[in-house]
């Protein structure tokens, strides 16, 4: 049973890391579009 | 465009957690196996998924190939990452079921050996689109990817021969499987392919909002060439 | 048909007269065999009966490591100078191009195996238990998909940032059905238990998909902006 919520666990982990890491190039983007709108 | 993604956000939430209920509660327990078999309710319908996407990727590519769109270089590009994600959650989920059922974490299997080359070969892809410069990353990205799909019937047939001629000590399942198993499956891969389908989406606004901000940073530099970074 | 035998002829002949004046690729593959060789007689215990089942691994897993070496210099000399560029504008076919530098590729490893072969004979006492003759084809046809992925692949990469590293990422994933069939051939042959027939079909195979599959692509790749 413990190997089963541990999959679970495992499968979101990983997707959960994916969207962090889009989220993080996203937010970098935004500075970055931000310090094009200063010029 | 706007107002479907938050529809298909939504529709995604409901659906995963209506998939995630029926595999934990409305399928039946197995006999053999117990409760552990229920983790094939994310492991199976991820690698589906994965191989759609890995399906998308190579249709893109080809198409890229004959019209030279961006849209359709962007497509590969963010099909093969979310499959290599899913790729990954099938790569872990499924020694994580192999070990009780099994007793081994890993074995050389058919679909486990296929799943690791593919997982391999679409992760070169990503390296490559990371490391080349960026004028020709899309046209040898696509080359890449068609290389990789002819590849995968000859990576099939060798490695079935491989095991057919060392027989693995484990033999995986076989029979008919329960109509309500099945249900829930079915219900559990729709759910992914709507999560799927959502990734890809915003993966793609990103990566055109990334080229749109590239392009302005490029025309900037031209304009002022002293305050290009 | 003849003007691309003949620019392939002559970029072939020009390819090997440089090797053979300065010999850098064959030196640098043949020493870096060598040094897999030894290495990997400390990781085990080469004793006859053993090294028979590992041999045939063994093997091609030194090869495929010293000809990445010649295949990451394959175009390097053709950039120095823009040689590359030339060729782009010239009206000369892009596959002569890459048919000469595949068989200059595959000539280079082949004389590598035909010198290391008797070395690893040697150092792990070998002794072929089943048909011999057999692993001429492995061995040819082996090599060759090796090398035509390879000189592809390292076209490709020429346009990435660390291509040296790039290369063997490219070309190992592609390369494991390859890699796969030619130790099982070998080992099979070795041991003389199962038939290595199988085997030999699957390279047929993939020679045959992936030199169609480089001659199609190769001219997108080249001229690629």
């Amino acid at each position: 049973m413990n190997f089963l919520y541990a999959a679970y666990a495992a499968t979101w982990i990983i997707h959960i890391l994916y969207l962090g890491s889009l989220v993080r190039r996203y937010s970098r983007l935004r500075n970055e579009i931000e310090e094009l709108k200063r010029k | 465009m706007k107002r479907v993604f938050p529809l298909l956000g939504g529709l995604t939430a409901v659906l995963l957690s209506y998939a995630l209920y029926q595999a934990l509660v409305v399928a039946p327990t197995d006999q053999l196996q117990g409760d552990v078999y229920r983790i094939i309710y994310y492991h199976v319908p991820s690698a589906w998924t994965a191989f759609v996407l890995f399906f998308v990727n190579f249709v893109a590519s080809i198409v890229y190939l004959i019209r030279r769109s961006a849209k359709a270089d962007m497509i590969a590009l963010v099909t093969a990452e979310v499959g290599v994600v899913f790729c990954t959650v099938v790569l872990v989920t499924g020694p994580i079921w192999a070990r009780p059922v099994w007793g081994i974490w890993w074995t050389w299997d058919l679909r486990l050996t296929l799943t690791l080359v593919m997982w391999l070969i679409y992760v070169s892809y990503l390296m490559l689109r990371r490391f080349s410069s960026s004028g020709q990353t899309p046209v040898m990205a696509a080359v890449l990817a068609v290389f990789g799909a002819l590849d995968m019937p000859l990576v099939y047939f060798s490695i079935w021969y491989f095991r057919t001629q060392h027989p693995s000590p484990v033999i995986g399942g076989g029979g008919s499987i329960d109509p309500v198993m099945l249900r829930v499956w079915m219900i559990n891969w729709a759910a992914f392919l709507c999560f799927a389908l959502m990734v890809c989406w915003s993966r793609y606004r990103l990566e055109r909002l990334q080229r749109e901000v590239e392009e302005m940073q490029a025309l900037e530099s031209m304009i002022e060439p002293r305050s290009a970074r | 048909m003849s003007m691309l035998s003949g620019i392939a002829a002559a970029t072939l002949s020009k390819d090997l007269r440089l090797e053979w004046r300065s010999k850098d690729a064959i030196n640098s593959m043949l020493f870096f065999a060598l040094l897999v060789v030894v290495i990997f007689s400390f990781s085990f215990n080469p004793t006859a009966e053993e090294s028979r089942r590992i041999a045939g691994g063994l093997v091609w897993v030194a090869f495929l490591f010293a000809a990445v070496v010649a295949l990451n210099q394959t175009w390097a000399r053709e950039l120095r100078n823009q040689v590359l560029d030339a060729y782009r504008v010239s009206p000369a076919p892009a596959n002569a191009l890459f048919l000469a530098k595949a068989f200059g590729n595959f000539i280079f490893v082949s004389v590598l195996e035909a010198l290391m072969t008797p070395l690893f004979i040697v150092f792990y006492s070998l002794r072929a238990l089943g048909p011999v003759w057999q692993l001429i084809p492995v061995a040819v046809l082996g090599t060759w998909a090796l090398v035509v992925n390879g000189t592809f692949f390292a076209a490709m990469s020429l346009r990435t940032r660390s291509r040296e590293i790039m290369l063997p990422l490219l070309l190992f994933p592609i390369s494991i059905p390859a890699l796969l069939a030619m130790v099982e051939a070998t080992s099979a042959i070795l041991t003389g238990e199962v038939s290595a027939k199988f085997w030999i079909v699957l390279l047929v195979a993939y020679d045959v998909v992936f030199t169609t599959g480089c001659l199609l692509l190769f001219e997108t790749v080249l001229h690629a902006e």
